[in-house]
This record gives structure tokens, C-alpha cells and sequence, in this order.
């Protein structure tokens, strides 16, 4: 539970950290709520170098608002997304999302650039990201570049981040006014990962969908976007056979891991339920 | 007498002596962070010891290379096995009888087995250092799975024993078997089967968990080479079986072996035995002369240092048609890991598992278990609980509602009409047990009234057939727990640890000013003893116990005592406690004569002191009987006021209790609510309500989590899948549900002031209302048994097998 030797840096922009990331090569890695990171290294399961903690760069905190974007810089911590009035009424379902991460400890460290970087299929807020067609600003050697967060996860810890490049903010487009929205997360126990959970953002017309989006969290090496479940429930009225292909389709493209949460089996059978269950609320939630 | 006279009300409430909700005293220090744990031990040139473990689960150690690792600064020594050899210290010799490796020797038997030792100058260097030893190991077939333990062809475990035919309880019948027990009467409970009416069988398995304290294992040894002595601070429930330990051990004169147990942050079974730890540290404190520190961490606890249960209990009951029970027989198969270190009293393999005849009047009944080795930690300690007891208490209650279910009867109903009935105490149980007192049928009805539980059962008919309907998707279960303990060893004619007869101790120290100091051989974990035993001495001897320090844990200076686990505290020690007082009251009582002149039997004893029988003006106060004590004691008497008890209990002692628990499970995800818990507690005279209370939530707690989820779960390599708190179920206050608790008295005849133990009794008693109830939200779908632990995915499987999920 003590980590190996490595090196400390603090700077103090964007381009100090791009810079010492670039002359401390491989060995390097941000460090950001340390929540994720640091756990690894007590096992000595990551032994980086150095570390560039990246809580001295002023410009990489705050959520803004720009025009129907709302851009969030990666410093910002779960427990500062909670507190946000900007959040509440603009994207209230990572309100709902980052009160079942962990727990208050975690969240007032945790950073949601961290969690989002992270590339773990446990993290909570990848799926929302894409649940919500975000995008992620990258900034490294080579400048700057946006990626959208559903070309962003590549495999488990494998992201589209090239060695060297920091993420700085998420921008999230404003979904529409009277959506829908729940995030529905089976865990163990307080402090767990889910054992399967799923975002849906939707919105009603006539009683019936009209768009919807569903994404999945640790149900696949990467999350996942459930794009045949929200066509099966679009122009329905969230009837029980429409809601049962929606958890079909989903379940279809779901491969997680067998792990002491349960087998395989489980997992992908919760993690239909999940998705009927957050559809359900969703559409009770639309306006 | 003046209105400034206190009334006998409150010169009774002055003492706060036993019944008073007194406000546990060590918590002024805990809450503040005041504790003096063994981590908040720094000597000047402490070094730290850590250890490299084995990855694998059963392989040969082909080299160990320590040269890199001895590079890194800070880093001193690196121990092995063959250094051990030189001081004779490679194997050391468990509770149980059998010997353990205290580091690899030749070859590893379960993975995080201590391998080496590296001692560094800081914790980080000797991490760095055991980053850096080099081990070659050549894998072997590992063997995870009790029952194929005995298979033909199955892995030889156990090289040193090879050709032993015969262990430390007798006869071994092959190369991976430790032992078998049998207890009763064979013949006559197979005549019981085999005219039976009704006969139940069902295979009962009590998962592997672990007790994982807060505060996990460690300890400092200082070794001063000039006085040749040796000091321990250790997380020790049992500071003086660990001094005689290690004088048999390492041979070190026992006066020049100093052991402290400073604040133990829990124990619950885990801190009884004798760690490679302890071993390695006072080793490299007596080669380098420093004082060492090893402190495990949580990973290491849970896979390394004594497990919990791993008991698979293939249970059977005669009975008659109206359900009458006429015989039980239970073979057990106990998995003991790679070593057999279990922490049970020398003689009793299988601990006290022949309490599993339980609450009931079997007639005849037959025991037998076989130990067995596997590629496991070693361990199978008594996690908040009296030997093998919980177990015990699990199988029986388990198998009670079988047979209910089978015989169409409720479960409740069956208890009542099998129940040993109050006049029949003290009883004889079919396999060796003489219970002390108990009315089981006023604390069973008193728990059916309060929870109404009739109406329960109602509601549970209606839900059933609403889920019949498809108009719900949750079952309801109602368990039914109604255990028997036995707890307080114990006697010296069946009980002893390594040949030391199971007594417990007392020294009571009065000062002039009417205060006086108290030390037990027990050590408090978190049990409030410095609050309780107070009150036990304030209750006999009319001291406030505000007075009263009490001091536990300090070989020194404590009198020998067996230490505190197997909620053994209050039966021997808290007697031991009553008979000193007594002493030193007999001894005030004579004072107090010669003071007031008058012969001893003219005096009666008034709450807090002594007066003269028809004469209330002529009374002399404790407190100034203490004064006396020290300047004008009657001719030819001793000055001073001191008294030390040794207690040979007697008896054990039988608390028991009711309990039940209401619990809803949605059968799509096999998530769970626990809507209600009630809990009705009879532990014979209650010292204190508050203390007694705040043990039953967190025994309660612990058996929610045991039978809710927590698990030491290997997988078929041998690999601890469950090796953290990520996986290991440790629920927090937002999981655990709420308690209602009540009680009953029925003191044990036997004990100074009736008194029978409580810490352990919610776990023994709450494991089985768990299961049952997740059992019985089953059973109308056709389930008989449903193995623990109940978490999520594994109700949900129940549920699929029964054919419900569509
Ligand atoms: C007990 C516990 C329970 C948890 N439960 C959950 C849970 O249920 N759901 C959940 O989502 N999370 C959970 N977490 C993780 C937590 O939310 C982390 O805080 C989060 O995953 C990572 O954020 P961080 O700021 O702590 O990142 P760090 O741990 O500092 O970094 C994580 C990784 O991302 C990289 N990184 C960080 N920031 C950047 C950046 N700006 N640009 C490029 N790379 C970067 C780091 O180099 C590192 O590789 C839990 C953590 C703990 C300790």
C-alpha cells in the first residue's frame, strides 16, 4: 500500500504542463483528484516517474456557459458540479450521476477530467458524455484538438489521448428544454462501482419519444452508446413491449466483465433493467 | 438527618454500578483521537519490517535473490526461512497443534503466504526493498475446494508431514486430512432415523469470510540487548498467551518478555493467534538491536491473517409427523487452509460446534467433522463469536426451518414445540453440554408479540399471492433466529490454550482516599471494559465507579489472565471481578467492626458501606473504610486494601435470544430491503443497558454483512478475488439497517452476578435470521436451501433457478 519512488511537479499553466510532460516522456502522467491514480500506485499496479499535478493551473476550473454550450474545465471537482446552480437547472442529470460516485470524500477530490480521461469502464461520467454528445478539448505538444467523447474511449484505459496531451474542459451541448433524464445505477454499496448502470436524456411529444439517448456504464471495456435501444423506444409511448426490445437491444451490446459483482449473465441482465428503469423515469420527468 | 441527606435512590445512582446506563469512559479519549494504538508507538531508531508475499496459491520456491533489494536505501536486512533456521524460528507452532511456517519454507501453500522480510529504515524503503527481491517459484496444482481435499489423487499440501499418520487430535486418514471429531451416540441416533417419520437433509454451507478489524494486525518489538529483554506492543487480545508463547518459542526467560496491548481498534477473533509477523519482527529486533514496527495493511489482513467459518454442514433431522424432533446428525467439513491455526481451546478441534443440538430437546444426536488442508490462509477463528458457535448456531437454525417447511408447519410454531422448557434447566444435551439456565418460550412469545408477527405472516400470504397475480415483482421473507451460546470458556476441567487452564483474573488495588485501581487479565477491543468493570466493583464494594481505574493489557503489571474473545470477558473475568471485590469487602467489613466497635455480625451492608443492625446512626462509608485502612486496622491485621482473584469458572454460561427479520427482495435484480430486525436478548443479568445495546448493533451489523455479502472468495488458481474493501462487503451506515432490540432476564445461576455475555450473541443469532428470511422469501417457490452469502447477483440466480425472471 506505499507507492513506488517518483518525481513531483506542480505548474502553473497549461503550457508549463505540456512542456514537462513532453521533456519527462513516458514516465509521466498528470495527476489530477488523485482519487483514480493514486489507489493504482499504492498497488504499485501504475509506477509513473513523475507526476505533473495539474492543481496549480487556475485556467482548467469552472463551468461556463456559452451560448447553448455549457463548457466545463477539467479541475472542476464531482463535488463542484454538485454545488452548481448552472448544473442543477442546465444538466441536471450530472447532478444525478456524480451523488452516486463514491462518496463525499471521493468528490470533493475527484475531478470530472479525471474521471472522463480515465479510460476506466467503472467511471460513471464517460457514459453521460456520450449520453449527451459531449466533446473533449485536448491540448498537447501539437496544439489543440476536440474530440467528441464517442471517439474518445478505445478500450480499458485506452483512449484517443495521445502521450503527452492534457484534457482541459468538456463541452456539453445544452440538451432541450423539457427533457427527460435519469441515471440509473446498481452498486453494492456506497463507494462501489456500478454493477451496471445506464444514462438516458430523452424528450416527449404527444406522449410519445421523441429522441432519446442511452448510454451505458461498465457493461463493455469501454462505455457504450445503446443506439438500437433508443431507435426502439423512439415513437413509442414507452409501452412493455417497446421497453422490452430497448433492454434487448441493449443487452445485445453489452460484454462486461464477470467479477465479484456477478457473472456476465447478471450484469447484462441488470443492466437491461437499468435501461427500462431509467427510460421510465426519464419520460416521467419530461415536460 | 438534614434534607441534605441523600436519599438510598441516590446514593445508589451516585455509584453507577451495575444497570446504570453509564457512558462509556474511553470514549472521551477515542472521540478526540486520544487513543494510543500500536501504530501511534514511535521509538527512537524504530525500523520497519514489510513483507514480500507469494503470488501464487500452492508452489515450490526454487530461489529467493535479496541482492537488488539490500541496494536500495534504507533497506537493511532481508529475512528468509534459512535465516529463521539459524535461531530455530523458521516453523512456529499454532494454537491448534499443528506447526505453520512463519516464512516459505521450500514452498508457498496460499497466496500472500510471507515469503521474506525486508527491514528498512522507513516504511517506504522497505517497500521499495520488497519490490526487489527476486523469487523463482515453479507452480504446483492447487487445491481451493474442501471437498476434493481428500480426494486420491489430490495435491500432497503438507510435505513436512509426510508419513505422519496421526496429528494433534489423532488419527489422519489422508495426506490432506488434519483431523476427525465425533461427539455422541452413534447407534442410537441412527435407531432415531431409522424409525423416523419425517427426516430432513440438506448440505449447509458457512462461507469463508474474515473478522477484518479496523485497526488490522501489528505490533513493535524492542529487544535491549544490554538487559537481554524483550518488549512487545501488539494488537494482542491475549497479551499473556503471547508472552508464554514466545518464551516457549524463543526461548527468552518469561519475566525478561514484556507484552503491551495498548488500544486495540477491534479484534473480533482476528488478533488472538500468533502472526510470521510478530515472529519476524522480534527476530530482526534482536539481530539489528532497533526496535521494529510491522503494521499490515488491509489487503494483507484480509488474505493473510486468520480467516472466519469455510464450515460445510451436511445436517439431518428425525422427526415425527407433528413435528417433534427425535434425532440429529451433522457431518461437517471444515476447511482450516494450509495450516491449522485455528484459535480454539487446545483440546476442541472443531471448537464448541457441539452447541449445534441448539435451543432444542434432541433426544440423541451425533457429531462429526473432518478438518482438512487446502491452498487457503490458515486461520478459522471465532469471528465475534464463541468457538465454531456461529456455525453451530447456523446449521441448526437453518435445518429448523427446513424441517418446518417440510412439515407444512411455521417456523416459529416448530421452535416452540421442540424448545427446552424452562424447567428443565440445568439440561443435558445430547452431545455433552449441561445449558445453565434459559426460558426460551417466554423470550420467543415476547418476540412474536412485539413484531406481531402474525400479522407479518399475514401480509407475507397476501404479497405471495400477489406475486402469483403478476401484480408485484418482490417476495417478502420473514426469518426466524432463536439461538442457544455457550460462551465463557472455561472450566479448567475441558478447557486450556497450550496446556494454561482457561481461568480468568482480577487484582483490586483500593488507595486511602476511597479510590482504587483495578487490572484484569482480559484486553477491551472496543467491548467498554474500563466503563463495565468499573461498575461491577462500584455495584459490589459501594465505590462510585468513577473511582475505580481500570487497567487491562500490560503483562506486567495485569494478572494472568486468557484474554478477551469467545465473549469470555464477563463469564470468567467479570466473575473474577465480583470475587475480588468480595474479598476486599469481607476485609472492609471487619475494619468497619473493629472501627465501630461492634462485632462483624452486627454489621449488614447498605449500598456503600457498612452499618450497625438496628442502629442507622452507626454507619462508616466505604470511603472511610479505605482511610482506615491505611492507619487503623484492628490488631494483628495487615495494613492495606487489596484482593486478587483466579476463576475457575464453574460452568460456561447459555445466553440466548430471539430475533427476527422482515425483508423484501426484488427478484429482477435480487436487490434487497431490510424493512424490520428485531432483536430480544437474554444475557442474564445486564451490567450495563447502553453497553449491551450499542454491542448488539455492531454484532448485528457484522452478521448483516456476512450473511448479506462479505466474502473471502478464491478463485479456482488459488487468487483472493475479494481482497479489498472494494469486494469485501464492510457495509456503511447507509446499508446497514436499523435495530430494534429488546430483552429478557434469566441470570446464570452459576455466575457471582448472573452475568452470561452478549458482545458475540447478534452475530451468532443474526447470520441465520438473515439467511432464513432471504430463504423464506424463496420458499413458496419451491426452494428449500439457498447457500450464503445473499448478495444481489446470487438472489437473483435463486430466483432465475425457480423459474420466476419470464
Ligand atoms: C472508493 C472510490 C470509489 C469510487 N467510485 C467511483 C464510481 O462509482 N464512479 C466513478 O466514476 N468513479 C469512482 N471513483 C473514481 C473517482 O471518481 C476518481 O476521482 C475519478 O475516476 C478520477 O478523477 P481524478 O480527478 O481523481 O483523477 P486522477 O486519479 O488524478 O487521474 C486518473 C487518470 O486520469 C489521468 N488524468 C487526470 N486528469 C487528466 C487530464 N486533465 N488530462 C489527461 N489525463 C488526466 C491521470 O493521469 C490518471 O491516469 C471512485 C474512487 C474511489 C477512491
Amino acid at each position: 500500500m506505499i507507492p513506488g519512488p517518483f518525481g513531483y511537479h506542480r505548474p502553473a499553466s497549461v503550457g508549463d504542463a505540456i512542456k514537462l510532460l513532453a521533456s519527462l516522456g513516458e514516465e509521466a502522467r498528470p495527476l489530477a483528484g488523485g482519487h483514480s491514480l493514486i489507489p493504482m500506485m499504492k498497488l504499485r499496479l501504475a509506477t509513473p516517474g513523475h507526476l505533473v499535478d495539474l492543481h496549480g493551473i487556475a485556467g482548467l476550473k469552472g463551468i461556463h456557459r456559452d451560448g447553448n454550450r455549457i463548457a466545463i474545465g477539467a479541475m472542476t471537482t464531482q463535488h463542484e458540479l454538485l454545488a452548481s446552480d448552472e448544473i442543477r437547472s442546465s444538466l441536471p442529470i450530472l447532478q444525478e450521476a456524480a451523488a452516486l460516485i463514491a462518496d463525499p470524500q471521493v468528490r470533493y477530490r475527484g475531478t470530472i477530467g479525471g474521471n472522463v480521461a480515465n479510460g476506466d469502464p467503472g467511471n460513471d461520467m464517460p457514459a453521460l458524455m456520450l449520453t449527451l454528445g459531449a466533446a473533449y478539448r485536448l491540448e498537447g505538444p501539437s496544439g489543440a484538438r476536440e474530440v467528441m467523447a464517442s471517439d474518445f474511449y478505445q478500450g480499458a484505459y485506452f483512449t484517443a489521448l495521445e502521450p503527452g496531451e492534457i484534457l482541459t474542459s468538456v463541452t456539453i451541448p445544452l440538451p432541450a428544454a423539457g427533457h427527460g433524464y435519469a441515471y440509473e445505477k446498481l452498486k453494492r454499496k456506497v463507494g462501489d462501482y456500478a454493477t451496471a448502470a445506464a444514462a438516458v436524456v430523452l424528450t416527449m411529444a404527444g406522449g410519445k419519444v421523441a429522441s432519446c439517448a442511452i448510454g451505458l456504464t461498465n457493461l463493455h471495456e469501454t462505455p457504450l452508446l445503446a443506439v438500437d435501444a433508443a431507435n426502439a423506444v423512439i415513437g413509442t409511448s414507452l409501452d412493455a413491449a417497446s421497453l422490452k426490445k430497448a433492454a434487448a437491444a441493449a443487452e445485445a451490446i453489452m460484454s462486461p466483465a464477470a467479477d465479484a459483482r456477478g457473472p456476465v449473465e447478471y450484469r447484462k441482465h441488470v443492466g437491461g433493467i437499468m435501461v427500462t428503469r431509467a427510460l421510465q423515469r426519464a419520460a416521467h420527468r419530461a415536460k | 438527618m438534614n434534607d441534605l441527606t441523600p436519599t438510598r435512590e441516590q446514593r445508589t445512582a451516585a455509584l453507577e454500578g451495575m444497570g446504570c446506563k453509564r457512558k462509556r469512559v474511553e470514549d472521551i479519549r477515542f472521540t478526540q483521537g486520544k487513543g494510543n494504538y500500536v501504530d501511534d508507538v514511535k521509538l527512537p531508531g524504530m525500523l520497519h519490517g514489510d513483507f514480500v508475499r507469494s503470488p501464487h496459491a500452492h508452489a515450490r520456491v526454487k530461489s529467493i535473490n535479496t541482492d537488488e533489494a539490500l541496494k536500495v536505501p534504507g533497506v537493511l536486512a532481508v529475512i528468509t526461512a534459512e535465516t529463521l533456521k539459524t535461531v530455530n524460528l523458521a516453523w512456529m507452532p499454532t494454537l491448534a497443534g499443528d506447526v505453520q511456517m512463519v516464512l516459505a519454507d521450500g514452498k508457498v501453500l496460499f497466496q500472500n503466504q510471507e515469503v521474506a522480510f525486508v527491514v528498512a529504515t522507513d516504511r517506504y524503503a522497505a517497500d521499495d526493498g520488497v519490490s526487489k527481491v527476486v523469487v523463482d517459484y515453479e507452480a504446483l496444482p492447487v487445491l481451493v475446494d474442501p471437498f476434493k481435499s481428500m480426494a486420491p489423487d489430490a495435491p500432497v499440501l503438507r510435505e513436512d508431514l509426510a508419513g505422519k499418520t496421526t496429528g494433534a487430535h489423532g488419527p489422519r486418514k489422508h495426506h490432506n486430512h488434519i483431523f476427525e471429531w465425533s461427539v455422541g451416540d452413534k447407534e442410537l441416533t441412527d435407531a432415531a432415523f431409522n424409525k423416523a417419520e419425517v427426516t430432513i437433509k440438506e448440505m449447509i454451507s458457512y462461507h469463508r469470510t474474515h473478522p477484518s478489524p479496523l485497526e488490522t494486525c501489528q505490533c513493535v518489538c524492542s529487544f535491549d540487548k544490554i538487559k537481554g529483554e524483550l518488549t512487545i506492543w501488539g494488537t494482542f487480545q491475549a497479551p499473556h498467551v503471547i508472552r508464554t508463547v514466545v518464551a516457549l518459542i524463543a526461548k527468552l526467560p518469561e519475566q525478561k518478555i514484556h507484552v503491551i496491548s495498548p488500544d486495540i481498534g477491534g479484534g473480533f477473533g482476528n488478533k488472538v493467534g500468533a502472526y510470521p509477523g510478530y515472529i519476524c519482527a522480534a527476530v530482526a529486533s534482536i539481530v539489528t538491536g532497533k526496535p521494529v514496527k510491522w503494521v499490515e495493511d488491509r489487503i494483507e489482513n484480509l488474505t493473510a491473517t486468520s480467516f472466519a467459518r469455510d464450515y460445510h454442514m451436511t445436517t439431518e433431522i428425525a422427526a415425527t409427523k407433528d413435528g417433534k424432533v427425535t434425532g440429529l446428525r451433522v457431518h461437517v467439513l471444515a476447511d482450516h487452509g494450509a495450516f491449522d491455526a485455528c484459535a480454539d481451546p487446545s483440546k476442541w478441534p472443531a471448537g464448541f460446534f457441539n452447541i449445534v443440538t441448539g435451543s432444542y430437546d434432541f433426544p440423541v444426536a451425533h457429531l462429526t467433522v473432518d478438518g482438512v488442508y487446502s491452498n487457503k490462509a490458515p486461520g478459522g477463528v471465532a469471528y465475534r463469536c464463541s468457538f465454531r458457535v456461529t456455525e453451530a448456531a447456523y446449521c441448526i437454525e437453518r435445518a429448523m426451518d427446513i424441517l418446518a417447511q417440510k412439515l407444512g408447519m411455521d417456523p416459529a410454531e416448530l421452535r416452540l414445540k421442540n424448545f427446552i422448557r424452562r424447567e428443565q434447566f440445568p439440561y443435558h444435551s445430547a452431545l455433552g453440554w449441561e445449558y445453565d439456565s434459559g426460558d426460551y418460550h417466554t423470550a420467543m412469545r415476547k418476540m412474536m408479540e412485539s413484531t406481531d408477527y402474525a400479522a407479518l405472516r399475514k401480509e407475507q400470504a397476501e404479497k405471495r399471492e400477489a406475486f402469483k397475480r403478476g401484480e408485484t415483482r418482490e417476495v417478502m421473507g420473514l426469518g426466524v433466529s432463536f439461538f442457544t451460546e455457550i460462551v465463557g470458556a472455561g472450566p479448567s476441567k475441558n478447557c486450556d490454550i497450550l496446556g494454561i487452564a482457561m481461568f480468568d483474573s482480577c487484582e483490586i488495588r483500593m488507595h486511602p482516599t476511597g479510590a482504587g485501581i483495578a487490572r484484569m487479565g482480559t484486553k477491551s477491543q472496543g467491548q467498554g471494559h474500563e466503563t463495565t468493570w468499573a461498575q461491577i466493583i462500584a455495584s459490589e464494594i459501594g465505590i462510585p465507579a468513577d473511582n475505580i481505574m481500570v487497567e487491562e493489557g500490560n503483562t506486567d503489571t495485569a494478572p494472568y489472565g486468557l484474554g478477551t474473545y469467545g465473549s469470555r470477558s464477563t463469564p470468567v473475568a467479570g466473575a473474577a471481578i465480583a470475587m475480588a471485590a468480595r474479598k476486599i469487602k469481607a476485609k472492609a467489613q471487619m475494619i468497619a467492626a473493629y472501627k465501630l466497635e461492634v462485632h462483624e455480625d452486627d454489621l449488614e451492608w447498605d449500598i456503600d458501606g457498612f452499618r450497625v443492625k438496628g442502629l442507622p446512626e452507626k454507619f462508616m462509608s466505604m470511603k472511610d473504610i479505605c482511610w482506615a485502612a491505611y492507619n487503623s486496622v484492628p490488631p494483628g491485621m495487615e495494613p492495606g486494601l487489596e484482593a486478587v482473584s483466579y476463576y475457575d469458572p464453574p460452568n460456561m454460561t447459555y445466553p440466548f435470544g430471539a430475533y427476527l427479520c422482515v425483508m423484501d427482495i426484488d427478484v429482477d435484480t435480487g436487490v434487497y430491503k431490510v424493512r424490520r430486525f428485531y432483536a430480544l436478548d437474554d444475557c442474564g443479568t445486564r451490567i450495563n443497558p447502553m453497553i449491551i445495546e450499542g454491542q448488539v448493533h455492531g454484532g448485528l451489523t457484522e452478521a448483516f454483512a456476512i450473511a448479506m455479502g462479505q466474502e473471502i472468495r478464491y478463485d479456482d488458481g488459488g487468487n483472493v478475488v475479494t481482497g479489498s474493501f472494494m469486494d469485501f462487503f464492510m457495509p456503511t451506515a447507509v446499508e446497514t439497517p436499523r435495530w430494534e432490540t429488546d430483552f429478557t432476564v434469566t441470570p446464570s445461576p452459576h455466575h457471582p452476578i448472573g452475568a452470561k455475555g452478549v458482545g458475540e450473541s447478534p452475530n451468532v443469532g443474526g447470520v441465520p435470521a438473515f439467511s432464513n428470511a432471504v430463504n423464506d422469501a424463496f420458499s413458496f417457490l419451491g426452494s428449500t436451501h439457498i447457500q450464503m452469502p445473499h448478495d444481489y447477483w446470487r438472489n437473483w440466480k435463486a430466483a432465475k433457478s425457480l423459474g420466476v425472471l419470464g
